[in-house]
């Protein structure tokens, strides 16, 4: 089956494009939104811009989409967007990285149904450090670009997701009740490389902003 | 042994339908076997202790086309959940009819009376286009447009339209412990 894939650049949307492509899914194209309100309720939004970058080493053709980002408005742009996809790439499903949002994964059903298109959900409420131990275990080069929750802090922003950052999210779990895989939006997160890309992305440009617990990094990556 | 028969005919669509109704059972400890409804044997059958029927996708109704893969379960004497595409098939099975109504999303549904430890009003994950009314099962809860929890007059077959392998997951921890 043909099928677009909503695409954030961030770990989820990517190992949720490898799981559908390792069962025999063809993901035609990848469906991104650039949204001006850096705090959407939909859309993860650091470094944004550079998933023309992984869209390339990947060999899949990228739809972008640009929003205000308001909210329910945004979603008429995501509706038009998935339509494009459906119409350019003859596409019959879609397929997200949600994992346990009821907002965005009930908003994206609405428009898939409403499309006639199959919605695939691959990481739906699967347990979020068994997501972190399989991204690892696949060979995810990933790094934190976000953060915003106590007591995550400046220093957390470009760590890599290992064993290490797995162990360190499983006692902040305990402590502080901080989602392990950031499900909450605790931190965001960009994918440098994984088994679908044909080369490792490299960061080149850092631009750091935020206080207290919430940081952001946007990244520039060739 | 719990048998959960899957009703999906898109090999993705595992993730999202069966395997969080697993994970809740791994979570308890509870032997589980999955089989598609087109692989289902009397040898698998034989083994189970109770079955889940698992949901689908809202454009997926192709077990619609299939219903003679589950007129097995009408001599079937041990409990059964039917989760949303699995509710329309027990009501299908006893002569039941399908009706439509989309719900996405959470849901206020209202029981009238406990199921399966659930009870008065609980937000609930919805994701149907259609709904099954059949007069040999007793309603227990609605949501504001439809029926959403049943059980069969006689036997100890449950059914209900919305996802507990979502939210409710306690649900799905009774019906294991019955």
């Amino acid at each position: 089956m043909r099928c677009a894939a909503l695409f954030s650049g961030g770990k989820d949307s990517t190992y949720a494009v490898f799981l559908a492509i390792e069962y025999g899914y063809d993901v035609s194209c990848l469906v991104s939104i650039v949204s001006e309100n850096l705090d959407s309720y939909m859309f993860h939004t650091p470094s944004i811009s550079e998933v023309k970058k992984q869209s390339e080493v990947m060999g899949i053709p990228l739809l972008v989409q640009e929003t205000r980002g308001v909210k329910e408005e945004e979603l008429k742009d995501l509706k038009n967007v998935i339509e494009r996809a459906k119409v350019d790439f003859d596409v019959e499903g879609v397929i997200t990285g949600s994992v346990e949002s009821a907002y965005q994964a009930s908003r994206v059903q609405r428009i898939c149904n409403e499309l006639g298109l199959e919605c695939f959900n691959p990481l739906w409420q699967k347990d979020q450090l068994e997501l972190l131990q399989d991204i690892v275990r696949n060979h995810f080069d990933v790094i934190v670009t976000s953060v915003s929750a106590y007591p995550l802090n400046r220093s957390w922003l470009g760590r890599k997701i290992d064993e290490k950052f797995i162990h360190d999210v499983e006692d902040l779990y305990s402590r502080f009740g901080i989602n392990p895989a950031g499900e909450g939006g605790e931190f965001e997160t960009f994918v440098l490389w994984c088994p679908l890309f044909g080369r490792s992305l490299t960061v080149v440009d850092e631009q750091v902003s935020g206080r207290n617990n919430s940081w952001r990094m946007e990244i520039k990556v060739i | 042994m719990i048998l959960i028969i899957q009703c999906c005919r898109e090999k993705l669509h595992y993730f999202e339908f069966v395997k969080p109704i697993e994970d809740v059972l791994k979570k308890n400890e509870k032997l589980f076997e999955s089989v598609h409804y087109r692989c289902v044997n009397k040898k698998v059958v034989s083994k189970a202790d109770k079955i889940i029927i698992s949901g689908t996708s809202l454009k997926d109704n192709f077990f619609l086309q299939d219903l003679e893969c589950f007129s097995w379960l009408k001599k079937f004497d041990k409990p059964v959940l039917g989760i949303c595409a699995g509710m329309h098939i027990l009501g299908l099975l006893f002569n039941g009819s399908l009706k439509e109504k989309t719900e996405i999303g959470l849901n206020n549904v209202f029981f009238e009376k406990e199921f399966l430890g659930l009870k008065n009003t609980v937000e609930c994950y919805e994701l149907h286009n259609f709904y099954v009314e059949s007069s040999e099962f007793e309603g227990f809860a609605r949501s504001k447009d439809c029926l959403q929890a049943v059980k069969h007059r006689y036997k100890p077959f449950y059914g209900v339209l919305f996802h507990p392998e979502v939210r409710n997951k306690e649900l799905l921890e009774v019906f294991a412990s019955l």
